[in-house]
C-alpha cells in the first residue's frame, strides 16, 4: 500500500473491487423453483388427505347418520354439480362483490384512523386501546344492532364488515408508523425528506409490511363478519353464499352444506394466500427472508 | 452564552460553533451534555472530535446538521448549507435498489429524471460501485453499505460533511480502504469534514486538526494540529506519535471521572 496517492491509486481499486467480490461470494444461492415449490407443497396435500382420511373414518362408525354428515364422496359429487349452477356463480358474485365493497371500505376507514392515530398525541390516548378493544368484539354481536338501525339491508353486512375489519388494519398502520427505525426518520430528514416527502418516502414505505401484515388480518376478520352476515340477513331477492348455506340448513341438504363450507373455506384461503404472497415479496425485497424462502 | 456578531464569510463550507449548549431534559433531571462549545472550522478542513462516550460527539452533529436544537449558544454555517450527515449504520432504505436509493435526495432537489440518472451514475463510480446498482443493500457487505451511504450523502451536492463514527462497524482492512476512499473523495470535492471517532488513531490518519472533547459535560479540552502529510497510512510512525499523545491526553479525562 507504499503507492497510494491522493488520486486513487489503481492498487486501491484493485484491492476495493477484489474485497467487495471476496464479501458478497457464494450468496444468492437457494434450491430451484420446482424443489422449493415442492417442498412447500407436499405438506398441504398430505394434511388434505388426512383430513379427507379422518372425516371417512367417522362416516364409517355410524355415528350420525348420513343425512347430517354425508361421506367425502357425496359432498365432493355434489360439489361438482354445486359449481355448474348457475345460482351458485350468483351468489359467489354477490359475495365477492360485497367482500371487496366491504374490505375496501374497512381498508379506506382503517388507513386514515391508523394515520390519525399515530400521529396526533390526543388520539392515541383517546382511541389507541379503543381499537384493540374494538378487535376483540365477536363480529356477530354487532348484528343485532346492525339489524336494528338498517334493517335487513346489504347496508347492516358492510356496517358489520367494517367494524369487524378497520381495527386490525388500523393497528398495522400504529404499528408500522411506530416501529419505523429512528435511524431512517433521521437519515431522511438528513436528505431532505420532510413533512409530506417524510411519509412518502420513508414512513409509508418502511411501515409497509406491518401494514400488509393488518390488511391479512383484517382480510380474516371481513370474510368472517361478512359470512355470519350472509347467514343472518338474508335478502330474498338476492342470493349469495352465505344464503345458500342457510337454505342448504333448512331443507337439510347436507352435501350441499358441506359443499358450500367447502367453498368458502377455499375462498378465504385463496385471498390469505395472495396476501401471503405480497407478504413474501416485500420480504425478499428487504433481505428478510430466509435461505430456505421462509 | 448567546454571541451576537457574527463574521461575514465568502468561501462555502464553513463550520462555526459558538457557546453551543445543549441541555436534554428538564429540572433536577436535567443533563448538560455540550457546554459552551466553540469551534470554527474553515472550508475545506478535516476535524476529527475524538472523546470518550457520553462527551455528546454525536449531539454536537445533530445540532450541525439541523436535527435538533442547541439549548444556547449558535452555530453558523454558509447561506444554502445543508450539511449531509452519515452514520455509524449506513441507514440506507432497504425497499430500494441501491441506484434508487442514491435517486431520493436527487428527487427531492428536484433534479429531472436524465440528470438524476446521470449522477447516479457518476456518485456510484465515485464510490467503486458501478456494478451494484441494480443490487438491494442487504446484498452487499458492510463496507460497500457504507460506500452507498456516503454517495447518498454526496448526492446532497453539499460542502459540508458530517460523519458519526461512519467506520466504527467495520474489519480494520475494510476501515484502511475506506479511509483512502473517504481522503480521496474529500480532496477532489473540497468539502468539509466533521468526523467523528473514538479511535485516536483513525483521527490521527485523517485529519488536519483533532479536538479532543471531555466528557459530561461536552467541552473541548485539547486541540492539535496534524502536520503530517498526505498520504498517510495509518500504521506510519508519525501517526502512531500524534495518536499516542491524544490517547495519553484522553485517558487523563477519563481518570478524572474516576475520582
Amino acid at each position: 500500500m507504499a503507492s497510494d496517492t491522493l488520486a486513487g491509486a489503481p492498487r486501491t481499486d484493485a484491492e476495493i473491487s477484489g474485497l467487495d467480490a471476496l464479501e458478497i461470494a457464494g450468496r444468492e444461492k437457494g434450491p430451484s423453483r420446482v424443489r422449493r415449490f415442492w417442498s412447500a407443497t407436499w405438506p398441504k396435500l398430505a394434511a388434505l388427505a388426512l383430513t379427507i382420511g379422518l372425516w371417512q373414518a367417522v362416516v364409517w362408525t355410524g355415528w350420525k347418520d348420513e343425512w347430517a354428515l354425508s361421506p367425502p364422496a357425496t359432498v365432493c359429487a355434489d360439489l361438482g354439480h354445486y359449481v355448474l349452477t348457475a345460482a351458485f356463480w350468483d351468489g359467489l358474485a354477490t359475495t365477492g362483490r360485497r367482500a371487496a365493497v366491504g374490505f375496501a371500505a374497512a381498508v379506506a376507514v382503517g388507513l386514515v384512523l391508523g394515520l390519525a392515530v399515530a400521529r396526533v398525541k390526543v388520539l392515541r390516548a383517546a382511541l389507541g386501546s379503543m381499537i384493540t378493544a374494538l378487535q376483540t368484539m365477536p363480529s356477530i354481536a354487532w348484528f343485532p344492532l346492525a339489524i336494528l338501525l338498517f334493517g335487513l339491508t346489504e347496508q347492516a353486512i358492510f356496517f358489520v364488515v367494517v367494524l369487524g375489519a378497520a381495527p386490525s388494519v388500523a393497528n398495522g398502520v400504529i404499528h408500522g408508523v411506530d416501529y419505523v427505525p429512528p435511524l431512517l426518520i433521521r437519515a431522511g430528514r438528513n436528505i431532505g425528506a420532510r413533512g409530506l416527502n417524510l411519509y412518502r418516502y420513508v414512513i409509508a414505505p418502511a411501515a409497509l409490511p406491518a401494514i400488509v401484515a393488518g390488511l391479512k388480518q383484517g382480510w380474516a376478520f371481513a370474510w368472517r363478519s361478512l359470512m355470519a352476515g350472509e347467514l343472518l340477513v338474508v335478502i330474498a331477492e338476492r342470493t349469495s353464499i352465505g344464503a345458500q348455506l342457510t337454505y342448504a340448513r333448512d331443507f337439510s341438504d347436507a352435501p350441499r352444506l358441506m359443499a358450500i363450507m367447502i367453498v368458502i373455506l377455499v375462498v378465504g384461503i385463496l385471498v390469505d394466500a395472495a396476501f401471503g404472497a405480497a407478504d413474501k415479496a416485500i420480504r425478499r425485497r428487504w433481505g428478510v427472508l430466509d435461505q430456505a424462502g421462509n | 452564552m448567546t454571541s451576537t456578531t457574527t463574521t461575514p464569510r465568502s468561501a462555502t463550507g464553513s463550520v462555526a460553533l459558538r457557546g453551543v449548549t445543549k441541555v436534554y431534559g428538564q429540572g433536577e433531571n436535567a443533563v448538560l451534555a455540550l457546554d459552551g462549545v466553540s469551534l470554527d472550522v474553515a472550508p475545506g478542513e478535516f476535524v476529527c472530535l475524538v472523546g470518550a462516550s457520553g462527551c455528546g460527539k454525536s449531539t454536537l452533529l445533530n445540532l450541525v446538521a439541523g436535527l435538533d436544537r442547541a439549548s444556547g449558544g449558535r452555530i453558523d454555517l454558509d447561506e444554502g448549507v445543508n450539511p449531509g450527515l452519515m452514520f455509524q449504520e449506513p441507514a440506507l432504505f432497504p425497499w430500494l435498489t441501491v441506484e434508487a436509493n442514491l435517486e431520493v435526495p436527487l428527487k427531492l432537489r428536484g433534479l429531472p429524471r436524465a440528470e438524476r440518472r446521470a449522477k447516479v451514475a457518476e456518485l456510484l463510480r465515485t464510490v467503486h460501485l458501478s456494478e451494484f446498482g441494480r443490487k438491494r443493500p442487504h446484498q452487499l457487505s458492510g463496507g460497500m453499505r457504507q460506500r452507498v451511504a456516503l454517495a447518498r450523502t454526496l448526492a446532497l451536492d453539499t460542502p459540508v460533511l458530517l460523519m458519526d463514527e461512519p467506520f466504527g462497524a467495520l474489519d480494520a482492512m475494510t476501515r484502511d480502504i475506506l479511509h483512502d476512499e473517504l481522503e480521496r473523495i474529500w480532496s477532489e470535492r473540497k468539502l468539509t469534514v466533521l468526523f467523528v471517532t473514538h479511535n485516536v488513531r483513525e483521527a490521527a490518519r485523517l485529519a488536519d486538526r483533532i479536538i479532543l472533547l471531555s466528557s459530561r459535560p461536552g467541552r473541548i479540552i485539547y486541540s492539535t494540529p496534524v502536520d503530517v502529510p498526505r498520504p498517510r497510512r495509518i500504521d506510519s510512525p508519525e501517526i502512531a506519535n500524534i495518536a499516542a499523545e491524544v490517547t495519553d491526553r484522553l485517558r487523563t479525562e477519563v481518570g478524572r471521572h474516576g475520582q
